[in-house]
């Protein structure tokens, strides 16, 4: 817990426009010179059921949701159902005010729209102000809405309410409405945000300590999320043809995408189904463009064909998956990183592609341009898995951080003069498939080059395409393929810096391991174990194949023990640590989690206790531990 | 300078410049459909001056997917059912190259019908022949989706109860520019039919009944046939989508009696392709994409350009 930030949790129903609200909220506080991170709770649902948005603040930075939240503003759900207190669905009306008020930090602040809802609906509600300290305020923020425009612009008037209750200036707020819209519609709002801002300093007592922190950054910052990060890294690394269909999270990448692409002279396609998504980017890489396609879980498994046929003819392609909560349709809208084992090992055949995870808004960037480098360079599917988490989380970056070169290189693609010089059979066809190669890779041609014609299938093929089930050739074809792999973990390891995240001191007795999107919450959990005494230190691991074994070696290897942090309930990086190393199960202990909610920072340290500890007493609800082999 | 040369080359072309000049020869039985498609497409393609290397032949899985083992182009043999999606996108890619996609009436009316359906409604600028031999060849004479109602096979050991599907009235619905059936017992209308869909801009789709002596014992052999237009009893009109229809509707029964009719069933020639349509609205650019990666002076965008909104 860090002294001095704000949680701010809006929360109403959806399509109450909390998302728009909030991401306005975030960009202010952004350009008033905090640090932001914002996380996302919504139901799977158009209209109606309980969402939310957090946005934390603080002068440095921040890389996680926090613990609980020190201030609600509660709007009203225009949508809710089942009003029953005994019905599947509780009472919705009163979510935005009910739900998860107990992680409502101490001396918080909850402003209320009493014009929807009413606090005696709430069990106790008195009582536990009274207890926690809450400051609470009931403003009838429709009724302000109504009177100077329109009721859905209760919104507007929550967000007046919070400026003046936190003494923060309404001018990047004002400033960021004037952008978005125009006209009556921003006479209104501008209206209600003034009215609603003098109506709380003038007409209450101000008892409570939270104010908005104050900061400064040193250059220009934008905020975004992790699938935008991911769209602009394959956009740099000259990405201009994705094919699609819509699956949430997914959709976000594929969205952003969509609306970029034709800017830059590119070509997206909304397709019938996600077997002809990836066969799309297939088709279109083996022409010549550099491409793409993604999905979540579910249309991920219609690309395991596509997928291994894209390993079969070497064709270079890049898949996103964007995990949600699974099995089947799962929970649409909640994250979970269950797709591990789903993404290394779906379709036929020994796997053979490239598998990134990133960490962090930034690294959806950097890891998406060396999936697609990879994938050009070796002629091989690079996949790059995320979940709900990272795809809808927005953070602040430094603007400079997109000021990057382009790198449109279309990889290991000959030239007509190239292949006039390379290998042909005695009919003219060109030899694609070589046997012997220094790398692994054997350059393609592309349809349309003079002298380049070749055979691309599924079947096992000779060293022109053709089908072949010669022993000899199956295992030339087979070693070559796979020693791709090799050489791209030795390029990874020698060329580039490491795309494994550490943090915490390298002398640490104790190693917390993760994957993927929960590495913030877990170095926000280093550092407070280490200000408690403890001796721990992290790794965010990024590459799941090929797998950084000679990092993971070294790192468990310098810790007496590690605990492995992830959202899943099988323990799969784990599992893939042990499969790879073929060692230490009796060093790692798994903390789980798998209730539709990642990790705080906070439970993340009752899960090292619990483990040093050996009781589980005092473990967070809806996390587990799985103990180590041997255990 | 375009870095794909033998698109547009202006040359003589031999026709056995299509014929792989060492192994494989084909693996069909003898007597099978599928040498007749080779056959009129070898001839087709220098005919309307295409050469080797600027077509692309995309196939399924099935003994019709292995044309392009023993047509000489460059060749894309892909997974059973998913021709058309992987032909369709290397179109987009590269629009210069000819784009030939073939498969079976399993491949493509079955497994792929998704496909199918949208390939069609989409209208994208390439040639889908599908060798209608009404089984599966491959796998050994399975009951297929054109297969009649009643045929027996080893999964099918009562006679399918199903009635089999209308693959041109389905090519029609859907938005299929350029229909056709022709039949391999019938090599210079095949010949024909294949350079009018090839020269057509859009989708157009050839029923190509191929038959199948080795399981289709029924001996369907496809003769005698009927050519619709050079015959006085089938008067109607294939630029008429409701004439089209009936049209095609009497042959899809025809040929379960037996009677094989073939020719055009439906031409539309006003209807601008997929990658028109998407030039008009701005999603595609003008130049092949394809080229622009051999292009050292593009100026790639960069995402830079597009930070601004998020300050
Ligand atoms: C996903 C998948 N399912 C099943 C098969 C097995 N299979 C190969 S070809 C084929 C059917 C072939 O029939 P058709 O498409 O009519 O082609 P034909 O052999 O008759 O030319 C089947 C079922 C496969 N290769 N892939
Ligand atoms: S099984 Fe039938 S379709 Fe296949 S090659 Fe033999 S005759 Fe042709
Ligand atoms: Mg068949």
């Amino acid at each position: 817990m860090t002294d001095n930030e704000l949680i701010w949790r809006v929360a109403g129903g959806s399509g109450d426009g909390i998302d728009s609200t909030s991401q306005n909220f975030a960009k202010a506080l952004m350009r008033a010179g905090l640090h932001v991170f914002t996380h996302r709770h919504y139901p799977s649902r158009i209209r109606g059921g309980h969402t939310y948005v957090e946005i934390r603040a603080a002068e440095h930075e921040v890389k996680s949701r926090g613990d609980g939240y020190n201030f609600l503003l509660a709007l009203g759900d225009s949508f809710a159902r089942n009003p029953k207190e005994n019905a599947y669905y509780g009472n919705e009306e009163t979510k935005p005010l009910s739900e998860n008020l107990d992680e409502l930090r101490e001396g918080g602040i909850i402003v209320y729209d009493s014009g929807l809802l009413d606090a005696e609906d709430i069990p106790n509600f008195e009582e536990r102000a009274e207890e926690n300290n809450w400051h609470v305020f009931d403003l009838d923020l429709r009724g302000l809405a109504k009177e100077h425009g329109r009721e859905v612009m209760r919104n507007t008037a929550g967000v007046g309410a919070t400026a003046a209750l936190l003494d923060m200036d309404l001018e990047h707020i004002e400033d960021l409405m004037e952008d978005a819209m125009g006209g009556d519609i921003l006479e209104a709002n501008l209206t209600i945000l003034q009215e609603s801002y003098e109506t709380v300093k003038d007409e209450y007592d101000f008892e409570h300590d939270l104010r908005v922190p104050t900061g400064d950054h040193d250059e220009e910052q934008v905020l975004l999320s992790g699938s935008n990060s991911i769209a602009y890294g394959a956009l740099d690394e000259g990405c201009r043809f994705i094919a699609g269909y819509p699956m949430t999270p997914w959709t976000d990448v594929f969205t952003i995408m969509s609306q970029n692409l034709p800017k830059f002279g590119g070509i997206s396609e909304q397709v019938e189904d996600e077997i002809a998504a990836a066969a799309l980017a297939v088709g279109a890489s083996h022409a010549g463009v550099k491409s793409m396609s993604g999905s979540s879980g579910g249309g991920f498994a219609l690309m395991s064909e596509p997928l291994g046929l894209a390993e079969m003819t070497e064709t270079p392609v890049v898949l996103v998956e964007a995990m949600r909560a699974g099995p089947s349709t799962g929970m649409p809208t909640k994250p979970e990183q269950g797709d591990l084992e789903h993404v290394l090992y779906s379709s036929q055949g020994d796997s053979n592609r490239v598998v990134f995870a990133p960490g962090t808004v930034g690294e959806a960037y950097d890891q998406t341009r060396m999936a697609f480098k990879m994938a050009y360079d070796y002629q091989i599917p690079s996949i790059v898995i995320f979940d709900q988490k990272l795809s809808g989380e927005n953070t602040n970056l430094p603007a400079s951080f997109f000021d990057r070169e382009p790198n449109a290189d279309p990889g290991s693609v000959l030239t007509e003069e190239e292949i006039a010089e390379a290998a042909h059979d005695e009919s003219g066809k060109f030899h694609r498939f070589l046997h012997e190669t220094e790398n692994g890779v054997s350059p393609r041609s592309l349809p349309g080059q003079k002298g380049g014609r070749y055979l691309a299938t599924g079947n096992e093929h000779n060293q022109s395409g053709h089908i072949s089930e010669d022993p000899e050739n199956r295992v030339y074809q087979m070693d070559r393929r796979m020693q791709k792999l090799d050489s791209i973990r030795e390029e990874l390891n020698e060329e580039y810096e490491t795309q494994q995240t550490y943090y915490g001191p390298e002398d640490a007795e104790y190693g917390l391991i993760t994957w993927g999107s929960q590495q913030g919450a877990v170095e926000e959990a280093v550092d407070r174990l280490n200000d408690a005494g403890h001796s721990v230190r992290s790794i965010g691991v990024s590459d799941m194949m090929p797998f950084p074994e000679q990092e993971m070696t070294e790192f468990l290897e310098s810790v007496e023990e590690a605990l492995v942090v992830e959202m899943n309930a099988t323990a799969q990086f784990r599992g893939l640590t042990q499969k790879e190393l073929g060692l230490y199960g009796d060093k790692m202990t798994s903390l789980l989690k798998y209730n539709g909610n990642p990790f705080e920072p906070g439970e993340v340290v009752k899960g090292f206790e619990a483990q040093i500890d050996d009781s589980t007493e005092n473990l967070a609800t809806g996390t587990r531990i799985e103990p180590a082999a041997g255990d | 300078m375009s870095a794909f040369n033998a698109i547009g080359e202006e040359r003589d072309i031999e026709r056995d410049e299509f014929t792989p000049g060492i192994e494989p020869q084909p693996t069909w039985c003898p007597g099978c459909g599928d040498f007749g498609v080779l056959k009129a497409l070898k001839q087709a393609l220098p005919e309307v001056g295409r050469t080797p290397e600027e077509v692309l032949t995309v196939t399924g899985i099935g003994c019709s997917g292995k044309l392009n083992s023993y047509l000489e182009t460059y060749g894309f043999h892909t997974i059973h059912g998913r021709s058309l999606p992987v032909a369709r996108a290397a179109k987009l890619a590269n629009p210069g190259v000819e784009v030939i996609a073939a498969g079976g009436d399993g491949d493509g009316y079955g497994i792929g019908g998704n496909h199918f359906v949208h390939t069609a409604r989409e209208n994208h600028d390439m040639t889908y022949i599908v060798f209608n031999n009404e089984i599966f060849g491959l796998t050994k004479g399975q009951t297929s989706p054109t297969s009649p109602k009643g045929h027996k096979s080893k999964t099918q050991p009562s006679g399918s109860a199903k009635t089999p599907i209308r693959p041109l009235s389905q090519s029609l619905t859907s938005g299929a520019s350029y229909i056709a059936r022709t039949a391999a017992v019938n090599p210079n209308q095949a010949k024909e039919i294949i350079m009018e869909a090839i020269e057509h801009d859009g989708f157009a789709h050839i029923d190509f009944l191929t038959q199948c002596p080795t399981w289709n014992k029924d001996a369907k052999q496809y003769v005698p046939y009927i050519d619709i237009q050079e015959n006085d009893e089938y008067d109607f009109d294939i630029h008429d989508r409701r004439e089209a229809s009936e049209m095609m509707y009497k042959a899809e029964d025809a040929l379960y009696e037996g009677e094989v009719l073939t020719g055009r069933f439906y031409v539309d020639d006003e209807r601008p392709s997929y990658q028109e349509e998407k030039r008009a609205i701005g999603e595609m650019p003008e130049e092949p994409l394809a080229e622009r990666y051999f292009d050292d002076d593009y100026e790639w965008e960069r995402s830079a350009d597009l930070i601004d909104r998020h300050k």
